[in-house]
């Protein structure tokens, strides 16, 4: 959400009231525990902030996979920096649907992730309905070195230290990285 | 409020704040927020059976294959078949969350007085005959051959249910089939290529997953009879007909397995799952011995 058009028609100290008392803005902030060079917004994971009429912050989340063991800390934190920034009372809650992907991360993410030394996803495969195809083949992932930025990359294991990662190795510098797996 | 001045401060304050919070203790509900009321015209005792079943099957997977932690043959293959288990393990958190939001703890989840959450009391406090879950997961593993055909047996199963279970009439489960398909789909395909390296590898690792599909195809017997709790929610939209994706499986086994060079033994006549009855081998009890001890030794434990 854009709050300046919103901001533009309130006049008077409530504007200053409106801008340093964004929740939004505050949760904004809030880093991923597991990658932190990224906030949950430029995951993807922040799904809605809003005011309710009691005051209370509703802050909507929604997990990476289903078994993300970060989601409690993220919920923490999340509760932990809208404290801080004065809002007493926050309640951060759980959505499941639309499920998230890896096409909810932004630009800006994709970037922070490059610069963090881990290939960011390409885009999420398109699947049609009915029955998933089964695909026997070498995965086609392709991820540029982070490192070296050379394209020439193979995949080491389809799954990293998180579910969220598979670990590759560029064939130019040799190093290994990891590479957030499109969903 | 107060203002808590760490990370640490503000987990440790909302689980009680006695100093004690760690990773293990007190995990927040997987359904928190989501709005866990019961479709007009569905039974909740049904919905409630049947996210159990579900759950049930998750959760003893995720059980062996979290056995291969600290043995699995490669560094790779132990953190993939720990990240399925982790996803299973999410899929059946969310699914006993949702059993219990249906009740079928028979207690409120609002006004109870046991501090324990409905997940953990349906993973850690119910005995075998409780659980819903096809013998397929819970049979011994076997070695990483076994493993790994059980592991596609499974996956292509459930991602078949789960593809049609995203049109349930019950919001809840829809949502839980829709994040659980592209998770089901890394798994059977990871699990698909294993068994086609194996099945056309040496002849040691050819004869060892022959062995592995040949334990595992009798417990196919089981997948396709609807249970008539099954049967009940087909009628409302809520649930899947087994039956519906018998053949979507059939033909997936049979490619790989042909890929494979592994001969497909004769698929086994169907029969009612004495799993979702309840009736379990004798496997299954020294499988819930490791995964329900700590919890009933020491019921309100905090670490």
């Amino acid at each position: 959400m854009v709050s300046g058009d919103v901001v533009g028609d309130v006049v008077g100290d409530v504007v200053g009231a409106t801008l340093t008392r964004d929740p939004r803005a505050v949760a904004e902030t809030v880093t991923d525990p597991e990658l932190p060079m990224l906030t949950l917004a430029d995951l993807g994971v922040l799904r809605d902030v809003r005011t309710a009429d009691d005051g209370t912050v509703v802050v909507t989340i929604t997990p990476t996979y289903s078994g993300c063991p970060a989601m409690g800390v993220m919920r923490a934190d999340l509760v932990h920096a809208l404290h801080r920034a004065g809002f007493a009372d926050v309640d951060v809650r759980t959505v499941l649907s639309p499920p998230w992907s890896t096409d909810w991360i932004s630009q800006d993410g994709r970037r922070k992730l490059t610069e963090g030394g881990i290939a960011p996803p390409g885009d999420a495969p398109v699947r049609a309905a009915g029955p998933v195809p089964l695909d026997l083949g070498p995965t086609r992932r392709t991820a540029v070195c982070p490192l070296c930025g050379s394209p020439d990359t193979e995949e080491l294991s389809e799954f990293s230290g998180t579910a969220c990662k598979a670990l590759r190795r560029c064939r130019s510098c040799r190093e290994p990285f990891e590479h957030v797996k499109e969903i | 409020m107060a203002h808590e001045e760490t990370v640490y401060d503000a987990l440790d304050h909302a689980h009680g704040g006695e100093g004690q919070w760690a990773f293990g203790t007190g995990f927040d509900d997987p359904l928190a927020g989501v709005d866990t009321t019961i479709p007009e015209g569905v039974d909740a005792a049904d919905l409630g059976a049947y996210s159990l079943m579900l759950g049930d099957d998750a959760l003893v997977l995720c059980q062996r294959l979290t056995e291969w932690t600290t043995r699995a043959p490669e560094l790779e293959e132990e953190v993939a078949i720990a990240n399925c288990g982790l996803d299973l393990l999410g899929q059946a958190r969310l699914l006993l969350a949702r059993a219990g939001a249906a009740g079928v703890l028979g207690r409120s989840r609002q006004t109870a007085t046991d501090s324990i959450p409905d997940e953990d009391a349906l993973a850690y406090f119910r005995d075998a005959d409780e659980f819903r879950n096809h013998h397929l997961v819970e049979v011994d593993g076997g070695d990483y051959a076994q493993t790994l055909v059980r592991l596609l047996v499974a996956s292509a199963h459930r991602l078949a249910l789960f593809v049609r279970l995203r049109e349930s009439r019950d919001p809840v489960l829809s949502a839980i089939a829709a994040k659980g398909v592209p998770e089901l789909t890394y798994h059977r395909d990871h699990a698909a290529r294993w068994v086609l390296r194996l099945g056309d590898g040496t002849e040691q690792s050819h004869r060892r997953a022959q062995a592995g599909v040949d334990a595992v195809w009798p417990l196919l017997a089981d997948l396709s009879t609807a249970t008539d709790v099954e049967t009940r929610l087909v009628a409302t939209g809520v649930a899947v007909d087994p039956a519906d994706v018998r053949e979507e499986v059939r033909d997936v086994l049979t490619m790989v397995l042909e890929r494979a060079t592994l001969t497909v033994p004769e698929w086994p006549a169907d029969r009612p799952s004495p799993g979702r009855a309840g009736e379990h081998t004798d496997e299954m009890g020294p499988l819930l011995a490791t995964l329900q001890g700590l919890a009933r030794e020491h019921p309100a434990a905090t670490w």
